[in-house]
């Protein structure tokens, strides 16, 4: 196995792009020191790329955050204007893992770990965040939505990083929220989770929403209809009651250790819910 | 000369005498070695020349092995030993022979993880490369690994001929013990009830959750002699099976024990210890093995699963009439008598005419079971105190009341047979119901459970040697691992008896070659059994020290009494000489007679029982049955509490691992017979943030089996919580919850089919 930490992200590019084998990406480690662990991979290339110039900073960007691929949890939970402008986005990301973890663990690698369960990635989708992506073919930008392709598997092509995610500009009176649901308090992986972001006009009637769902899906849902059933309400108890309705109509969970179907379908409801009101406030609203 | 107590005769003066040192709260001995990582665990020695050592374990749940073939294995660079079962000893005793089935499979495997190959490397990875060169053949067999199923005819045999006990009729052969308690006309007290109820419960086998996996390092020279580093809670155990199962005598094979980062019964048993024994035997050089937590969770422990019917008849002012459970538990591949120990326990809280307790041991294809904290009675205890609170519920009785109406005393014939001596019970429920928290108003979707809890407790081999040195301080040895904070107590203990500071004394645990034998740490034997023993040992001393001063002083050995850590005269000598203290005698042995030194060796018995009440608060999230613990308090029985706040310890410790086996923590299995959940991601005990701080209340009700009344209180404290969190839970919720763990999943099931 060798293991590199290239000072450029071309130079990254190029050991990627060249090996023949299984190569990993490391940034903070956290899933991939665990998958070795656990012996789920054997990587022929490691390369780590927390010494490439820009990876570690938080920097502001036409009234939204560019945040480097190997910026972690904590750095982000310690950013004033990025918990001001985006605290649903930050709370996801804080939520994964623990103390220890959130020193490591980042938010370009959360979403590349392609887990259905990844905190940060619904809470990034109704963020309308953006992926920016160095390549063998130069440089491009990419939903987050278009990441994920499936469990563990992303869009990203052979020698493909992502260097940053960019959360946007977003317009005065508006808030999101993240909420999962695990059975203990921490440290731990969804069972089911939602994403909530909105804005709204002055008199508290929402204008523009989105929502997702995580964990009830091969890989994040936008849910049109929950965010529909709230716009031009003041998210009275019938606009809420038809946003339960609409995610648990959404769903398509498994089966397995962390949850049944009939579970996760009810649970994921009940998260978009009660993050819909978290966002609402957040957004200036009252009820 | 000192004042002998008299064991089993001064209950009521232990609780007047006055302490010095016991009761009070110095801080631990072992404190700074363990926060600033001086202290070696399991995995913490290294050896010139060593070898780590991995094991190849079976995929499937249940096979026969055909061949096993090694040569390419052998063959790799760095390979220095390859060891199957072929390479150890045939026991004679049953018992025994399980234990080394189960570190190295023989003929079959009898569940996913099991043990089948171990190779020694010159590192992890090559240990580990090499096990992919092992060719094991394997014919897969049916398998089964649920209690009820694998009692059904259909079921598939694991081994014939294992029914150790009178097997009732039409019970198959996984049956492998049957064991019936009991008193009074079963019928009768039933016919006397107003209202009966009947239940059927289960619970899943949950792991002791130790945090350090084990580990150990074995060295064998061409001499014979052999060395074992262990992480374990009875190094003399360890010691007798991997001596017997290499071959070798006991006194050739000297075991330590490191410090140990967490037991709770289940390192009472041995896995890697034989297996790094035959491996340096085999290689000439010393041998490590670590286990992964994979490891740990698919090939140690846990304890057993249970399945349960339980009923209980009561008059409508809250009297027991009669009462009947039928544990059936199942502890993996080999015979155990948890199930008997579930079936002792059960009812053992209440004062009964007529009680009947039958419980059956299933084998199935699952990991042997270990010891897990009081074993067999949480889940015993559970289910009969869940049908308690239904019985209080349906009649409008408070809970505790229709406990104290109903408790055990002094004189109570048990619903296992000894009538109980000077207990604890009542006290405890006393306690319970004046303290505030039961009086504390409950919120929306909240709800209080109660539960008793009841330990045997034991008491057995015990060792202990002290030497008494020239500066006045004073060395105890003794021979059993410290899981639960016995050196700070048996210092103490020895502290109290010579009349001098508890600084001036240092416990450790010595090896198998510095003292006599020693049971296993366990059954909450410690701090009673040594403390005993460490008691008569500094008697002995203090015994030669009195003498001592007589010599010097001239006059009668009989003439001198121990007072506050010195020698003083009594009788018409009174006042003749100043006290003449420990440090002085000391300083003077060598010229006195020489070296001062005290021991004591026993196989004590009057161990007392112990009991708990607990008390928690829930609060139900109905949309997502989520529980929260939004209070918690134990109230239980020590006796005499050496250092109370290693007994709070072990009383919220005991709390937390029951709430875990309640709430979320259990073994679960595909239809493949594989473990899905082996790690703590998703094998989930509790973290910190999950829990209030628990409340610990500490009842001294003096055991007159020891010289200070003391009780074991390990166990005890993980008995009450899955009933009193069952009954939260049920009142919260508004539905009977009757399985275990009350996972979000399986209460939001229960509440949304209750409507």
């Amino acid at each position: 196995m060798r293991f590199e930490s290239p000072d450029t992200i071309e130079q990254a590019v190029e050991l990627l792009n060249t090996c023949d084998g299984i190569s990993r990406l490391l940034a903070g480690g956290t899933d991939v020191l665990v998958q070795l662990r656990l012996a789920l991979v054997e990587p022929d290339l490691i390369v780590d790329i927390k010494n490439i110039a820009g990876m570690r900073n938080i920097t502001a960007e036409d009234g939204g955050f560019r945040i480097g691929a190997a910026v972690s949890g904590a750095e982000m939970g310690e950013h004033e204007g990025l918990v001001a402008l985006w605290p649903g986005v930050v709370e996801a990301m804080e939520l994964v893992g623990s103390t220890q973890v959130q020193g490591r663990a980042t938010l370009a690698g959360n979403l590349c770990n392609a887990s259905p369960a990844a905190d940060s990635v619904p809470a990034m989708v109704v963020a309308n965040a953006v992926a920016r992506i160095v390549g063998p073919n130069g440089t491009r930008d990419c939903p987050v939505i278009d990441i994920p392709v499936g469990p563990s598997k992303t869009s990203l092509a052979k020698g493909e990083v992502i260097t940053s995610i960019y959360l946007p500009a977003r317009p005065d009176n508006s808030g999101d929220a993240y909420l999962r649901f695990i059975p203990r308090t921490e440290m731990d992986i969804a069972v089911s989770s939602a994403g909530v972001n909105l804005t709204i006009d002055s008199a508290g009637v929402v204008t523009q929403a989105q929502v997702s769902l995580g964990a009830v899906a091969p890989t994040v849902l936008v849910v049109d209809d929950a965010a529909k059933a709230i716009i031009g309400t003041k998210l009275d108890d019938d606009a809420i009651s038809a946003l339960q309705a609409a995610c648990s109509a959404a769903c398509n969970p498994i089966d397995d250790k962390r949850g049944t179907v009939e579970f996760r379908t009810k649970t994921a409801g009940v998260m978009a819910k009660r993050a819909a009101l978290i966002a609402y406030s957040r957004a200036g609203g009252s009820k | 000369m000192v004042t002998e107590y008299k064991e089993g005769s001064v209950g009521a003066e232990l609780g007047q005498r006055e302490f010095k040192v016991v009761g009070t709260r110095p801080p631990r001995p072992d404190g700074v070695d363990k926060v600033t990582g001086r202290a070696l665990f399991g995995a913490d020695l290294t050896a010139p020349g060593m070898l780590h050592a991995t094991i190849l374990r079976s995929p499937h749940a249940h096979a026969k092995i055909v061949s096993i073939d090694t040569s390419a294995a052998l063959a790799m660079d760095g390979v220095k030993a390859v060891v199957t079962s072929d390479d150890f000893v045939k026991q004679g005793g049953s018992g025994n022979q399980d234990t080394l089935d189960n570190c190295m499979a023989r003929g079959k495997v009898f569940y996913d993880g099991h043990a089948v190959v171990a190779v020694a490397a010159t590192s992890v990875m090559v240990a580990n490369a090499a096990l992919k060169l092992i060719k094991v053949e394997y014919e897969i067999l049916p398998h089964e690994t649920d209690v009820d199923a694998a009692m059904l005819d259909s079921a598939p045999v694991l081994h014939a001929g294992r029914k150790f006990r009178n097997i009732p009729e039409g019970n198959n052969a996984n049956v492998s013990g049957f064991w019936e308690f009991g008193h009074g006309d079963i019928d009768e007290g039933f016919a006397k009830a107003d209202i009966i109820v009947e239940r059927s419960f289960k619970t899943a086998a949950t792991h002791q959750g130790y945090i350090e996996p084990h580990a150990t390092l074995a060295t064998m020279g061409p001499d014979g002699r052999g060395e074992i580093w262990v992480s374990t809670q009875g190094h003399y155990m360890v010691r007798d099976l991997s001596a017997a199962f290499v071959g070798m005598e006991t006194s050739q094979l000297r075991v330590t024990a490191a410090e140990i980062g967490g037991g709770f019964g289940g390192k009472t048993t041995v896995y890697l210890e034989p297996v790094a024994l035959a491996l340096s035997k085999k290689s000439g050089r010393p041998v490590k093995m670590v286990m992964t937590r994979e490891e740990v969770f698919r090939a140690s422990g846990p304890t057993t699963s249970s399945s349960t019917d339980v009923k209980i008849g009561m008059t409508k002012d809250g009297r027991i009439t009669a009462g009947q459970a039928k544990p059936r538990y199942q502890g993996g591949a080999y015979p155990n008598i948890t199930a008997m120990l579930g079936a002792m326990t059960a009812f053992a809280s209440y004062d009964l005419e007529a009680v009947q307790t039958q419980a059956w041991n299933v084998l199935t294809n699952r990991p042997k079971q270990a010891a897990y904290r009081a074993p067999g009675a949480p889940m015993a205890i559970y289910t009969v105190e869940s049908v308690i609170d239904e019985l209080c519920q349906k009649l409008d009785l408070d809970p505790i009341e229709v406990r104290l109406m109903n408790a055990a005393k002094k004189g109570t014939l048990s619903s296992y047979g000894p009538t109980f001596d000077e207990i604890g019970l009542v006290a405890t429920l006393e306690a319970a119901k004046a303290h505030p928290h039961y009086a504390a108003p409950l919120g929306p979707n909240q709800g209080r459970g109660v539960s008793c809890g009841f330990w045997f407790n034991f008491a057995g081999n015990t060792s202990v040697s002290m030497g008494i040195n020239e500066d006045g301080t004073v060395s105890v040895i003794e021979g059993n691992p410290d899981i639960g904070g016995s050196r700070a107590s048996i210092s103490m203990m020895a502290a109290e008896e010579l009349g001098i500071p508890f600084d001036k004394v240092r416990t450790i645990v010595g090896d198998t070659n510095s003292i006599g034998f020693n049971d296993v740490t366990d059954g909450s034997r410690v701090t009673f059994s040594v403390g005993l023993a460490t008691i008569k040992a500094a008697r002995a001393a203090i015994q030669n020290m009195c003498g001592r001063a007589a010599q010097v002083w001239g006059i009668d050995a009989d003439a001198v009494d121990w007072v506050d850590g010195a020698a003083v005269p009594t009788g018409h000598n009174a006042g003749e000489f100043p006290p003449m203290t420990l440090a002085e005698i000391a300083a003077d042995s060598a010229k006195t007679g020489g070296p001062i030194a005290g021991h004591h060796e026993v196989n004590a018995d009057g161990a007392g029982v112990s009991f708990g009440v607990h008390l928690v608060d829930v609060e139900v999230d109905p949309e997502t049955g989520f529980t929260e613990i939004k209070r918690y308090t134990v109230f239980q029985d020590a006796g005499k509490a050496i250092h109370p706040d290693y007994v709070e310890g072990q009383m919220q410790g005991g709390a937390v691992q029951g709430i875990g086996w309640a709430l979320n923590e259990e073994y679960i299995y595909g239809e493949d017979g594989k473990l899905q959940n082996a790690g703590f991601l998703d094998y989930r005990i509790p973290v910190a943030s999950d829990l209030p701080m628990i409340d610990a209340v500490i009842l001294e009700i003096p055991n007159p089996g020891h010289p200070y009344g003391v009780r074991g209180v390990g166990e005890t404290g993980i008995v009450p919580p899955l009933a009193a969190v069952a009954n939260g839970v049920s009142h919260a919720a508004g539905v009977r919850m009757s399985e275990l763990p009350m996972s979000p999943p399986r209460i939001l099931a229960a509440i949304d089919g209750a409507k």
